[in-house]
């Protein structure tokens, strides 16, 4: 038997991978803030900030930030649990991305409600690639 | 023993925010490259890593492959008293790295 | 179909007409032509991951080593002090084989000679990082190649290389980084290929290379056979480009898509 493994994450995945933060929440649009850029020189190392807009006191906070993409071979990016002290819901990371696609970031508040926001990212192919391997 | 970068400014003010920079030496290999040869690399990633102040846990990450090669990860954190932040880092192949920074509360 | 337009891109590049060197203050580090977020990737030591390598090399450079069970420090003490400017004026002649070394061939030539240990080789994490951490004690400076009589044929042999046309392309260095520097190719900048930061982290490499590896993988760019790690031909172009960069300071380890 041969095991084909799916060359990306399908729109199912990305979903199923939601749902799995999620669970059966509504997930709004807002509060959340995604800076990377909209055209990038290279896929394998995308600066990215997520930031949500929360007092971030002891009774309202921000819980944790999940990312995630449309179209890399999996469709989670890493998930970021904050809490009340963190002071300021804000993080930086970077990332792959293996062809142009959507990023989306949700974030999880202490009443748990969930939060979103999708950013486009087009990655130019650099013009004279090498072998990796 | 892979080299890790903290930034951590030496001192705060009390109730004060602060921005905590870490980058750590790691390949982050994904799993889904192959050899010219068409072998599979195998997977070989930080899966998590975790900030304590004093022993008590104030930011975690779960990383996955999408995660570019030598982890950058920034976040903040009150400054509430004086003392260490640990840093651990975790991944396949029993990959275990720490390091640790101070603050002095002014 | 992404070698297709490469090829078709290229051709309309090396259509266009010939110019002469740079001059001084036309002069741009590929700094110059990156996104703000790559600048700033190498702008701030704790979010550049070339500083990772440059650590490695301080363990390293205090490191006892070979049959001696010496280390770098133990003959040339604070690395801060003794290197600083040495990597702006190389590859420099050595006089013991009567030709031209690069930084990297000078470290093993320490290990062999000094150390009695084995040299590392090219490309591995022990010699880059080493490399790294010597010309990072350069930051800043101008690069100043060696005036030595005995290095001008090497020089000059390195300049007929960069401007041959090779490879299936047809192509040489200067085409596209001397007559074609402020024009892109395929959405990325062409640059004028000065060598100020090297050993550089690549984001296309996920890692620290050498200027060698930089120069090796244009020579696949253009579909010619790429030259040996350390051979003649590669010491002698890295030369010359250090002569054309002439002024520039150093920014090792830099950082480039």
């Amino acid at each position: 038997m041969v095991i084909v493994r799916p060359a990306e994450a399908t729109p199912a995945m990305l979903q199923a991978a939601i749902r799995n933060v999620v669970g059966e929440a509504n997930v709004r649009t807002g509060k959340v803030k995604l800076d990377i850029p909209p055209l990038v020189e290279n896929g394998n190392t995308v600066p990215m900030t997520i930031s949500v807009t929360s007092p971030m006191t002891a009774d309202e906070y921000v819980k944790s930030i999940h990312v995630f993409n449309e179209k890399n071979p999996q469709p989670n990016i890493g998930n970021f649990y904050l809490g009340p002290r963190a002071g300021r819901a804000q993080i930086s990371t970077r990332i792959r991305l293996a062809d142009s696609q959507k990023v989306t970031a949700i974030a999880r508040l202490s009443d748990d409600t969930f939060w979103s926001t999708t950013a486009d990212v087009v990655v130019t192919l650099a013009a004279c690639t090498e072998e990796a391997i | 023993m892979p080299s890790a970068l903290i930034n951590v400014p030496a001192k705060a003010k009390r109730g004060s925010v602060i921005e905590i920079k870490t980058l750590m030496s790691h390949i982050m290999e994904t799993g889904y490259r192959h050899t010219a040869s068409g072998d599979v690399v195998p997977r070989d990633i930080i899966t998590s890593f975790t900030c304590r102040f004093n022993g008590t846990e104030i930011f975690r990450a779960d990383l996955y492959p999408a995660i570019a090669a030598n982890p950058f990860i920034t976040f903040f954190t009150t400054v509430t008293e004086s003392g260490k932040f640990e840093f651990e880092w975790i991944g396949d192949k029993g990959f275990s790295e720490t390091a640790q920074a101070s603050i002095t509360v002014e | 179909m992404r070698i297709a337009v490469c090829i078709a891109l290229l051709t309309a590049v090396a259509g266009a007409a010939l110019a002469a060197e740079i001059p001084l203050s036309e002069r741009r580090s590929g700094y110059s032509f990156m996104s703000a977020d790559t600048r700033a990737m190498q702008d701030e030591d704790t979010a550049n991951p070339g500083m990772l390598f440059v650590l490695d090399g301080e363990a390293l450079w205090k490191r006892k080593a070979g049959a001696a069970n010496k280390a770098c420090a133990d003959c040339h003490n604070d690395a801060r002090v003794s290197m600083k400017g040495v990597a702006t004026h190389y590859p420099a002649f050595e006089k013991a084989l009567g030709r031209p070394v690069e930084l990297e061939a000078r470290i093993n030539l320490c290990r062999t000679n000094h150390q009695q240990a084995s040299p590392f080789a090219y490309e591995s994490r022990e010699l880059l990082a080493l490399t790294a951490y010597v010309a990072q004690q350069s930051r800043g400076i101008p690069i100043a190649p060696g005036d030595d009589p005995e290095l001008a044929p090497f020089v000059e042999k390195g300049h007929a290389l960069f401007m041959q046309r090779q490879g299936q392309l047809n192509l040489g260095c200067t085409n596209c980084h001397d007559d074609n520097w402020d024009k892109k190719l395929a959405g990325s900048a062409i640059t004028q290929g000065q060598p100020t930061g090297y050993p550089l982290y690549r984001l296309e490499w996920q890692s620290l290379g050498s200027l060698q590896r930089r120069l090796r993988a244009c020579m696949t760019g253009i579909r010619a056979q790429a030259y040996d790690y350390g051979s003649p031909e590669l010491v002698e172009l890295e030369l010359y480009l250090m002569s054309r960069a002439r002024g520039m300071p150093i920014e090792t380890p830099a950082v480039r898509p």
